[in-house]
């Protein structure tokens, strides 16, 4: 059967299983059907940090059967936004839960202890993490974890690090130590909640209906990815590769956007961080791919001769913009040392890199001083007091960093410095200055993110074509984008394999394994969940009218030249007037 | 023809994809990892790399000579087949294994064993298995 929920209630320690089918048949998987489960579930102006939040992990159809469809969807209500939570992870997160005979989990209530919830063979353990919780570090989590639980290899462990259980608002959930559910604060939602970590393990099968045409269809996707150009960019250098030619046309957030270009861009590189310290790439389960790059770092230990370690760190784009480009960083392995710092704390590392470099502005124009800072000085490209700061935004012994632990909108509202808090929808914005297209998708994203729609793209494009975008271009590029994205993370395809996965493409596969869409209700049925996840933000409270781009934005030029404030007005209007909101 | 097996030629190139173990079960008509005899897992952690455990096909195999009921015979050349119809699911051909390379289908209550057919190896993109013939 497609289509089973499990129900595990914290409160209670109970856990049931409940039959989707139906649900599941008419609205894929993933975000399709977690945005109805999460709907039905949530009570309405429910506290994101209350027993009354919900948590739902789906995936889809496709997932354990095709290459790339390996990604978990996690929907909650964001404690950072106040609205729609969404962030996706891959690792082995998704086909564990599918393998473990089930296509979503919803989580809801609060324990009043700290536990971790390990699924094995359709069995639910709820087990004591008293031991577990205050442990500084996150690695060590997962370290422990390992030994206690079975299911090497087919498992995922998904857990918090101290910044979830502080409620840091933009805490993270890590699964399989390098991949995150990073944005929104789904790990303030499990520090919430008391649950350090969840555990699933499963290997079963599925069955398939027309098993010649899977096969075939398998082979088209494992040749486009391995044997083709569609994947390379990820596969090679990885999604670093972006630093350099983004830099190059001026669209690289440095210094808190107060510069669109680095001049130590190079040594953040993709090309240079492969050429130096590349030391292994891994992949997600069931990914020929392996995007994710690990950086070997070895450093001596000072007090001791001939004595060494060596981290393996992973690293992709948006850290680096985060925390490198935006805090002004050329000391790559200093860089290196706070993205190891986001792993340890369990921080988003994009949240945190927005929120260091509003500080360090702040800093700089006298709204705040070492008082507020308890005796740091922020300064552009000293990773030394970055790393410092981290810390103390997760320990919070001041009332400074726990307005910090808040997000940039909440720490600037209070101290001002507004203007050049780069915060988008409440969410802190992503790396690319790269025109308007960008900044209109991160506002009418659904969750204010670059993946809703990659804006960034069409600028990109419109950039080389040498000519002027007109509203109504940029306006259907992202709803038609964010439409197709619905599709992609209801099936849980990877958006890197959006190439692959088109929409004659998925009405194909899906037929193979025995559901029936065609490619243009798919189309049309991705902006109905659009509309749906933004119908769901404006019951929580979403304002239109809330929606600006910080000063900033305007203020500094990107490639297409300085984004004029009425052209975006008027783009966001009708990017909502065309989705029917 | 000497008899093959699926050999792990390079460990270290293993970025962790597990598409051997998905082809495993597909070779046999199903998606999922249900009928997998091929096994990726970290070792101690995805920094530290992967390992892969699969049939080495001994040439004196410890799992047939467990077998109480004679479902596992040796092959020729090296491995081992599985009757089925014999076997009674004890468990001491997976006990016996040093590798760990027995897997088990928990519906049957039976082994899951190497049917050194070499289809993984196709689905392996960085050439960490090998389709080759029995060292001896």
């Amino acid at each position: 059967m497609y289509g089973k929920v499990l129900h595990i209630d914290l409160s209670r320690k109970r856990s049931w299983v409940d039959d989707q089918s139906e649900l599941f048949a008419n609205r894929i998987g993933g975000v399709g059907v977690g945005i109805k489960l999460l709907e039905e579930e949530l009570p309405k102006g429910a506290d994101p940090l209350g027993p009354e939040n919900v948590i739902v992990f789906a995936v889809g159809p496709l997932t354990g059967l095709y290459p790339m469809a390996s990604k978990t969807i996690a929907l909650f209500k964001s404690p950072l936004t106040g609205n729609l939570g969404e962030s996706h992870a891959g690792g082995r997160s998704a086909t564990a839960i599918r393998l473990a005979g089930y296509e979503a989990i919803v989580i809801k209530g609060a324990s009043e202890t700290p536990i971790y919830v390990a699924i094995h063979g359709g069995k639910v353990f709820f087990r004591d993490a008293s031991g577990l919780w205050g442990v500084g570090n996150s690695l060590t989590v997962g370290r422990i974890l390992r030994e206690r639980e079975p299911g090497a290899g087919v498992r995922s462990i998904m857990r918090i690090g101290v910044a979830g259980e502080k409620l840091v608002r933009y805490a993270c959930v890590t699964t399989e130590t390098y991949r995150h559910f990073g944005r929104l604060g789904l790990g303030a939602v499990f520090g919430s909640k008391k649950l350090k970590a969840l555990v699933v393990s499963g290997a079963g099968i599925i069955p398939v209906k027309d098993v010649k045409l899977y096969r075939t269809l398998y082979d088209e996707i494992f040749n486009a990815a391995t044997r083709t150009a569609i994947m390379r960019k990820y596969h090679d250098i990885g999604t670093s590769m972006n630093v350099s030619p983004l830099n190059e046309i001026g669209g690289l957030p440095t210094r808190n956007l107060k510069e669109a270009r680095f001049e130590d861009a190079e040594k953040i590189s993709g090309d240079f961080l492969a050429e130096n310290y590349l030391g292994r790439r891994v992949a997600c389960s069931h990914c020929p791919v392996a995007c994710i790059h690990l950086a070997a770092l070895r450093e001596p230990y000072e007090d001791e001769p001939y004595f060494y370690k060596t981290t393996m760190i992973s690293y992709d784009y948006e850290p680096i913009y985060a925390l490198g480009s935006m805090l002004g960083i050329s000391d790559t392995q200093g860089m290196f040392k706070l993205f190891h710092e986001a792993e340890v704390l369990a921080v988003d590392a994009m949240s945190t890199g927005v929120v260091l470099a509003w500080m360090t502005e702040a800093f700089e124009k006298g709204l705040i001083s070492e008082r507020e800072t308890a005796g740091l000085k922020p300064r552009w490209g000293d990773w030394r007091t970055y790393l410092k700061a981290m810390r103390l935004i997760v320990e919070q012994p001041t009332e400074f960093y726990r307005d910090l632990s808040m997000g940039v909108m909440y720490a600037s509202s209070k101290y001002g410095g507004s203007s050049y808090a780069l915060s988008l929808g409440g969410n802190e914005m992503p790396g690319y200055h790269t025109g308007p297209a960008a900044h209109i998708g991160f506002l009418t994203g659904a969750r204010h993110s670059h993946l809703d729609s990659a804006g960034y793209s069409l600028d990109q494009k419109i950039l080389k074509e040498n000519r002027k975008p007109s509203i109504e271009e940029i306006v259907d590029y992202l709803l038609e984008e964010e439409s197709w994205r619905q599709i992609l993370s209801s099936l849980v395809v990877c958006f890197f394999a959006r190439g692959i996965y088109n929409p004659a493409f998925v009405e194909k596969a899906l037929r193979a394994v025995g559901y029936s869409f065609n490619s243009s209700e798919l189309v049309k049925l991705g902006l109905e969940f659009l509309r749906e996840k933004n119908r769901f933000k404006v019951r929580e409270g979403f304002k239109l009218k809330d929606l600006n781009l910080p000063e900033r934005i305007y203020e500094t030029p990107s490639p297409l030249g300085y984004i004029d404030r009425e052209f975006v007005r008027k783009a966001v209007d009708l990017f909502y007037a065309k989705m029917g909101l | 023809m000497c008899a093959k097996r699926v050999s792990v030629v390079d460990n270290e190139r293993c970025v962790g994809c597990q598409l051997c173990m998905f082809a495993c079960s597909r070779r046999l008509g199903y998606g999922g990892l249900g009928l997998s005899a091929i096994l990726v897992k970290s070792t101690g952690g995805i920094e530290r790399g992967f390992t892969v455990i699969v049939c080495r096909a001994c040439q004196s195999p410890p799992c047939q000579k467990v077998c109480p009921t004679g479902a596992l015979t040796a092959r020729e050349g090296g491995g081992v087949r599985l009757n089925q119809d014999k076997c009674i699911g004890c468990g001491h051909c997976r006990d016996a294994c040093p590798f760990g390379a027995i897997f088990w289908n928990y519906e049957l209550n039976k082994p899951i064993v190497c049917l050194y057919c070499g289809y993984c190896v196709n689905y392996c993109p960085y050439k960490v298995l090998s389709f080759e013939g029995v060292r001896k």
